[in-house]
């Protein structure tokens, strides 16, 4: 099976453990990731707040390389699936694009990384791969706001709460916990500017996991991933109660129930070190 | 503004937000068909159900929650709205939007808001908030793609200095260690700087 990929900026650089991760399950599932030739970025949460024509067209560039392939387009985070789908809607209501000359027939689908494992490549696939079953995992889901918000743009079936990544997860045996904070804002877009503010957003979904019975929290999103796994220690202080909790990448996860060779590697990327987890549950 | 008739009325129901305890001059609705106009949302359709503001999970943090900001459009009310702290600690996170009975995008509201604002030359409440977009974008136009160190250390020089930009380094030699940290930028892309030409002009 081969799809474009829109990778984000993050991809190269802040979440490494994400994209190899993802380019070694693929491979695995026989999955052909055809990143689009000469992608920018998609403008992410600052070009909307600077101006709506910047947001539009700076997505808008990059469904124009989509269209050109033809084939459907896989997003790995949140923030570009979001922009990628808001320029979608703009363009196939035939809005002119701002400083950029843009054909588009738009005969493709938009998809976040977890739906399209589920639904695209689909759960016998992924349970042929499955050597180590995560039996001895309790994760729960973190999908964060923009992969669902709001649903006029993003097509989510289910915002309040959405099922691709619980599905793909229990595919390979996890036993997936539920919980209410699936979509609950971590504050990422002022982890710069308000860090007080952001700690205190994750500070509440990492509670609410634990709360749940969560052993770790699964992610499919650069940005989500580094909102909840690199403060943990200044929210352990600020809080006077300790953090610990692993932040999985869901590809890493997959990765590891697949046995592949290189999980350790990405795992090393974290800042909460979740190997002794998984030592300790015999998984590594 | 001046000559527009206006009445005293008082603000029932902005109890005990920044804009309240007060009485203000209604029938100024030039700056909510301001509004109404960039944002093409239908501002006056909110009937205050309070259900943006129940799901906001950073309304504790602003000085006007989301429905009676709204409610402060309807009014005119446009110092208290562009001088707000909420314009600038709204997370963008479109809970609002997707559960808003009226259909009204609050989220993209807040984004006009602060368009009008900084094309206005107000200060922001949250000084370093415009900041950050400035470097995200910058790095944009220049090299395509958000180099994210480039970026983080242009915001930190900006809104924190030189001391802040030092207090920095440590973390970045740790994130270079772990492979968090692309070396090189992007190269430039003659479309992408196109498009932020294009964006200038019309706004
Ligand atoms: S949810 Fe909509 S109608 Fe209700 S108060 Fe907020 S903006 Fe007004
Ligand atoms: S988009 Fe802003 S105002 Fe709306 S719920 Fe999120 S943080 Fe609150």
């Amino acid at each position: 099976m081969e799809v474009s990929l829109y990778p984000g900026c993050s991809l190269h650089g802040l979440a490494r453990a994400y994209n190899e991760s993802i380019e070694a399950v693929s491979k695995t599932l026989g999955v052909e990731l055809r990143e689009l030739d000469d992608w920018t970025c998609c403008g992410s949460s600052s070009a909307h707040v600077t101006s709506d024509k910047l947001a539009v067209a700076l997505a808008a560039r990059n469904l124009g390389i989509a269209d050109k392939v033809g084939m459907d387009l896989v997003v790995p985070c949140a923030a570009c699936y979001q922009r990628l789908k808001t320029a979608e809607k703009h363009l196939k209501q035939g809005k002119p694009v701002e400083g950029l000359s843009i054909k588009y027939e738009g005969n493709f689908h938009i998809k976040p990384m977890p739906d399209f494992l589920w639904e695209n490549v689909g759960e016998k696939a992924l349970r042929e791969q499955v050597k180590k079953p995560l039996k001895v995992l309790n994760p729960v889901c973190y999908y964060g706001c923009l992969t669902v918000r709001p649903p006029k743009v993003t097509d989510a079936k289910n915002p309040e709460d959405p099922q691709g990544m619980d599905n793909v997860l229990r595919s390979l045996g996890a036993k997936v916990r539920n919980w209410s904070f699936k979509t609950d804002c971590c504050g990422g877009n002022l982890a710069l500017t308000r860090p007080d503010l952001h700690m205190k957003l994750a500070q509440r979904i990492l509670d609410m996991a634990e709360e749940a019975g969560a052993d770790c929290i699964a992610v499919a999103c650069p940005m989500c991933h580094d909102n909840l796994d690199s403060k943990q220690k200044e929210i352990s202080i600020e809080a006077g109660k300790s953090y610990n909790i692993p932040i999985f990448y869901f590809t890493e996860l997959m990765g590891l129930a697949f046995n592949d060779p290189a999980v350790e590697t990405w795992l090393g990327r974290h800042t909460v070190d979740p190997r002794p987890l998984l030592r300790q549950r015999e998984l590594i | 503004m001046a000559n527009q008739k206006t009445e005293e009325y008082p603000v029932i129901g902005l109890q005990g937000a920044s804009c309240t305890g007060r009485s203000v001059s209604v029938l100024n609705s030039s700056f909510r068909k301001q509004v109404e106009e960039k944002s093409g949302e239908k501002v006056s359709a909110c009937y205050q159900c309070e259900k943006c503001t129940n799901g906001c999970p950073v309304e504790f943090a602003m000085d006007i929650v989301p429905h009676k900001l709204i409610y402060c459009v309807q009014l005119g009310l446009r110092d208290e709205v562009l001088n707000s702290d909420t314009i600038w600690v709204c997370a963008s996170c479109e809970t609002c939007t997707t559960r808003c009975p009226n259909g009204i995008d609050i989220a993209h509201i807040m984004d006009s808001l602060r368009q009008i604002s900084q094309s206005e030359g107000i200060k922001a409440s949250q000084e370093q908030v415009p900041i950050f977009h400035n470097a995200f974008l910058s790095s944009v136009r220049r090299f395509g793609r958000v180099h994210e160190g480039e970026m983080a250390a242009i915001y930190t020089l900006r809104s924190s200095g030189l001391k802040g930009l030092m207090g920095m380094a440590g973390m970045g030699l740790d994130m270079f260690k772990k492979g968090k940290v692309k070396i090189l930028p992007h190269r430039p892309n003659k479309q992408v700087k196109d498009i932020f030409r294009a964006a200038e002009r019309k706004g």
